[in-house]
């Protein structure tokens, strides 16, 4: 019971920063219909960007976590106007090469300047450092601030895309990109707008990861891209609560595949996942299959 | 009111649009009547700026607005309710309505645009939390139409009302057009079912492969040979 509990507990901040990421990558797909794979690449250098803030200009942890989104809102507009708009009316799957294109040029334009070398993310300090006993249970304040971040972004995230004129217009552009334009709405502005949101959600997971886990590096974002893509298929691709959920399940199982000692085999796990969802509910846990009423 | 000179529209090769030149008054319903594949949803769509025109004009009110945006377009008061209706079908009735008035910032005034839509459409009023897509097919008409009216519209461009729906509910929805000209909004209707189309509109163009063929006042084109033949099943 202790050791459940424990891991669902690990699970849910490992789980936090696998829906951040998966949240831009289904915002993205819902708008554009682009898998877009630099995403993780963004949220590697929003790990950077916090790791430069807290080292060399010695900021502390949330004006750190600011700049990081901040920069990743700039660099994940970029890299839409640049690489992605002029493909817009081209075929998908040059759009999904670009993407990669632009995954290597994040990865190895950032090992160019910061080398490959891995980074520790300075020793947390104060109010950081503690944790709390419940029970057997032990949390840290490391965990319980992710969660709240967490939480508090996705809220916001509801918020902006529920209520918000923005908000109605991404959904109305992802939903029908001619009848939105039809409406009035910008759609250039809407799909940059889209992509400045899961840019800085990944800037968020970024930083939060290095100082749960230290250490950083310029591949790191390689593989939990990938599992918070997974996550977004799971949850059904375009579909955001899918992907908080998607994001969760695919953090705890991994954690509890790791607790009971066949961590070799984690990463095999979530991909098998993958491949299981796609045969028996191939658009997801939310995901529809049914079309549209004419 | 509106005005267009000489259009000309590809796709790739194909010469969709072959010279149309044709004109709205204001006030009045003019329909554009045409087969499968005459061109008149592409004569539509770029009029509202959805498809760029490889040459020729549209001008509306005197200003050349051939290669204005959408969005502009839809400010200068150029209003176009797509074929298929292409409602946002997971948002609610409400928003669906509230994004028709994307452009516009007064709040008063969208807040009486809005109940005068669910005057002339009861029906969504009472459906307006309901996601659009769970509406039935007349319905979902209806709220393309209110939409489009949300935009304060000077000329409205209707693709095919009629496709899809029982002969009672097209009659109800021409009914409505017809209300809403006469409260002043011009209208621009394209149909296959001339015989309805007819009914309302003032004046008609008949559309086949790409150019116009024929046009004249209702009653004229009522009476004749050909278009009974072609158009009206006798
Ligand atoms: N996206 C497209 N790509 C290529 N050809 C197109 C495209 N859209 C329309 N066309 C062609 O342009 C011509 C006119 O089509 P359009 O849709 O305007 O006809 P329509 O009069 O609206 O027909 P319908 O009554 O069936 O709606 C047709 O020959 C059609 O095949
Ligand atoms: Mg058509």
């Amino acid at each position: 019971m202790k050791q459940l509990l424990q891991q669902i507990i690990n699970g849910i901040s490992l789980g936090s920063i696998y829906a951040l990421i998966a949240l831009g990558y289904t915002m993205v797909y819902g708008i554009i219909k682009l898998i877009n794979f630099a995403h993780g690449d963004v949220y590697m250098i929003g790990a950077y960007v916090g790791y430069f803030c807290m080292t060399k200009l010695k900021l502390g942890f949330l004006p750190s976590l600011f700049v990081a989104m901040i920069i990743c809102t700039v660099l994940g507009v970029a890299i839409e106007k640049i690489a992605y708009k002029p493909l817009r009316n081209t075929t998908r799957i040059a759009a999904l090469i670009t993407a990669i294109g632009v995954s290597l040029l994040l990865e190895y334009g950032t090992m160019f300047f910061v080398t490959a070398n891995v980074r520790t993310y300075p020793p947390m300090t104060g109010i950081l450092t503690r944790t709390f006993q419940i029970g057997d249970v032990i949390i840290s304040m490391q965990q319980i601030l992710i969660l709240i971040i967490t939480v508090i972004l996705m809220i916001l995230l509801q918020f902006i895309v529920k209520k918000t004129k923005i908000g109605k217009a991404m959904r109305a552009v992802s939903l029908d990109r001619d009848a939105a334009e039809l409406m009035g709405i910008n759609v250039d502005t809407t799909i940059s707008f889209t992509f400045a949101i899961g840019s800085a959600l990944a800037g968020a997971a970024g930083i939060l990861v290095g100082m749960y886990y230290n250490s950083i590096n310029p591949l790191m974002g390689i593989l939990p891209g990938l599992k918070a893509f997974v996550a977004a298929v799971l949850g059904g691709i375009g579909i955001i609560p899918g992907a908080m959920i998607g994001g969760y399940l695919i953090g705890i199982i991994e954690v509890f595949v790791s607790g009971y000692g066949y961590s070799l085999y984690r990463d095999a796990v979530v991909f098998a996942i993958l491949i299981l969802i796609l045969i028996i509910k191939p658009a997801g846990l939310l995901g529809r299959n049914t079309g549209e009423k004419v | 009111m509106l005005e267009i000179k000489d259009l000309h529209v590809y796709f790739g090769v194909i010469h969709a649009i072959k010279g149309v030149s044709l004109t709205v008054n204001d006030g009045e319903i003019v329909t554009l009547i045409g087969a499968n594949g005459a061109g008149k949803t592409t004569t539509l769509r770029t009029l509202s700026g959805l498809k760029k025109p490889s040459s020729g004009d549209i001008i509306l009110d005197g200003i050349n607005i051939t290669y204005t945006s959408v969005q502009q377009r839809v400010k200068m008061g150029i209003s176009h309710v797509p074929e298929g209706r292409r409602v946002f079908s997971t948002m609610t009735v409400l928003e669906n309505l509230e994004l028709g008035a994307y452009l516009r910032k007064d709040k008063a005034a969208i807040a009486k645009d809005l109940n005068m839509v669910f005057d002339l459409f009861p029906i969504l009023s009472d459906r307006r939390k309901q996601m659009a897509g769970t509406l039935s097919g007349g319905e979902q008409q209806m709220l393309a139409i209110g939409r489009a009216l949300m935009s304060r519209p000077k000329i409205l461009l209707l693709d095919e009302p009629s496709m899809g729906l029982a002969p009672l509910l097209v009659q109800e929805i021409f009914n409505i057009i017809r209300d809403v000209n006469k409260a002043g909004t011009t209208v621009l209707l394209v149909e296959q079912n001339a015989n309805m189309a007819l009914q309302i509109a003032h004046r008609a163009y008949i559309l086949e492969i790409g150019s116009i063929v024929l046009s004249g006042s209702s009653e004229e084109l009522m009476k004749s040979e050909d278009i009974k033949k072609a158009y009206l099943g006798g």
